[in-house]
């Protein structure tokens, strides 16, 4: 598949969630607590997907666990993105020894099972959507200050680093008009693929019933919810599990399309 | 100008890249180094800038003018670079960032120490533009580094360089990345430019005919040593280390190589 045919791909399936859920803020078929339809009704007729068990109308439900999933997406990725570009910055210019400590530091943090961290902070501050965002964003953190922390050494050793230097420009400037510019297209690879990461887990969280809690409707805990049902009306699992993949495979997919460009500007 | 007393470079393993090097550089003066891959020239330039990569650490003394480039405070050190010492690097791609137009590259220097801003900065990045020969300033200031040949890149790194008059030039390798052609134009634009300015030069190469061609006092450096330093002239006519006279005999070879095809 040629590169450009991975971002838009990945584009057009991101940007459908994306209206989705745009278009959920406007209008939506039912409201979300509305149970009129009666339970598990199967799709067709008013309720195009059909409603839960308890009676509530599906694509409703997926339409919100769109914002959810979304909303998880860009506060992860602003966490981790403002918090990792931080640290790894910092790392990238600390004296030898401190940036030694911070890479181990990072690497037990990589160690560590995303999901497993954000379980343990979960645990500790009760499960809301607020919390898991920040869960994942921590985590993603550590990610994206390693990844941060070595590309940042990279451009230091460049000889226009050096240049600007003995042009006698000062370190601030020299951060924000060369370093940045320079690790932002992997960075803004690295974030599109976090993001991806991201909605899984917090699918993953609320599948456990340690993300978004009831009544909100998030895709993992409508999947969780329509286990027991599997058999009789599919259509509530397959629902918010097409959703989900699409969402993931479209960030990926960008991603990937991304990393393809930059790679050939490089060369 | 720039006087390098016993410098000795050294890695944290303790092993010494260069050793003992002395040498000065007067005003207007255009001094050589020369030496082959690894025998500590671009490491002793970089040690002239006082930007030694870290873990390497100097001894010894240089100074640019009245101030130490390897001891005391670094802010006494960034006032010097850019207006007292400025330098140009052996491959043009890396030495311009290729996210940012040549132009603002260009202007970067000179808005820190001639305090010039708008149409005025714009003039001067133009005149700089000017100086090295470029044609065309308007595309090539607003021109990334990728879209420019190697040539106009180096152009665009002397200009940068030499915008804001500086007293000494470190060129390190600066023609050795490129076409022997464009080779030749560069030497004659440094040569023009550090005449008209006069601007000291420390020109660092490996190659005895490009050093031939700008250097006049010369120095050979062998495996972090000065072995042996002498004007151009007398070293090429009367090399007295047995390792200059290995250069100077492989490049005679080379010539000897033209002039037999041309009979």
């Amino acid at each position: 598949m040629s590169k450009r045919l991975h971002l838009y791909i990945g584009l057009v399936l991101v940007l459908i969630v994306a209206g989705a859920v745009l278009v959920s803020y406007l209008w939506l078929p039912f409201a979300p607590d509305d149970t009129s339809g009666g339970r598990l009704a199967p799709p067709g007729g008013d309720h195009l997907l059909g409603t839960d068990k308890l009676g509530r109308d599906l694509l409703t439900q997926l339409l919100i666990g769109g914002r959810i999933a979304l909303g998880t997406a860009l506060g992860a990725v602003a966490v981790g993105g403002v918090l990792g570009l931080g640290a790894g910055l910092l790392a990238g210019f600390a004296t030898r020894w401190l940036d030694d400590a911070a890479a181990v530091v990072l690497d037990i943090l990589i160690a560590f099972p995303t999901l497993l961290l954000a379980m343990l902070i979960v645990a500790g501050t009760g499960a809301s959507l607020g919390t898991a965002i920040l869960a994942i964003g921590l985590a993603m953190a550590a990610i994206v200050a390693r990844l941060v922390r070595v590309l940042v050494k990279q451009v230091l050793g460049r000889d226009y680093i050096t240049a600007a230097r003995v042009a006698g420009v000062s370190w601030p400037r020299i951060v924000l008009s060369h370093v940045l510019p320079n690790i932002a297209p992997v960075l803004l690879v690295n974030l599109a693929l976090q993001a991806g990461l991201a909605v899984l887990a917090e699918a993953s969280l609320s599948y456990l019933g340690l993300g978004t809690p009831p009544p909100n409707a998030s895709w993992g805990r409508m999947l969780f919810e329509a286990q027991a049902t599997v058999l009789t009306s599919p259509v509530a699992a397959i629902a918010p599990g097409l959703a989900l993949v699409t969402l993931v495979i479209g960030m990926n997919l960008t991603a990937d399309g991304l990393r393809l460009g930059v790679s050939d500007a490089d060369r | 100008m720039l006087t390098v007393d016993r410098l000795t470079i050294r890695n944290r393993a303790g092993r010494a890249l260069v050793e003992d090097v002395s040498f000065s550089v007067g005003p207007g003066d255009r001094a050589g180094l020369i030496g082959e891959s690894g025998s500590g020239k671009s490491l002793t330039a970089l040690a002239v800038i006082g930007l030694l990569p870290p873990g390497l650490t100097a001894t010894g003394e240089v100074r640019l003018g009245d101030t130490s480039m390897i001891k005391g405070q670094e802010k006494l050190r960034t006032r010097v670079r850019g207006k007292v010492v400025a330098t140009v690097f052996q491959e043009p791609l890396t030495a311009l960032d290729p996210l940012m137009p040549a132009g603002r590259q260009i202007a970067e220097p000179i808005r820190r120490f001639r305090s010039l801003r708008g149409t005025a900065l714009r003039d001067a990045v133009h005149a700089a533009l000017d100086e090295v020969r470029l044609t065309d300033t308007d595309r090539i200031a607003r021109s990334y580094p990728h879209e420019l040949s190697g040539g106009q890149r180096q152009r665009v790194a002397i200009a940068m360089a030499l915008a804001c008059r500086p007293q000494l030039l470190v060129a390190d390798e600066p023609t050795t990345a490129l076409d022997v052609t464009v080779q030749a134009e560069i030497l004659d634009l440094l040569d023009r430019l550090v005449d008209t300015h006069g601007t000291a030069l420390l020109f660092i190469t490996h190659d005895l005919p490009v050093a031939a061609r700008v250097a006049r006092h010369t120095h050979v450096l062998r495996e972090g040593r000065i072995v042996e330093s002498a004007p151009i002239a007398d070293l090429l006519a009367r090399p007295a280390h047995p390792y200059t006279r290995t250069l100077v005999d492989s490049a005679r070879r080379f010539d000897a190589a033209l002039g037999r095809h041309l009979s």
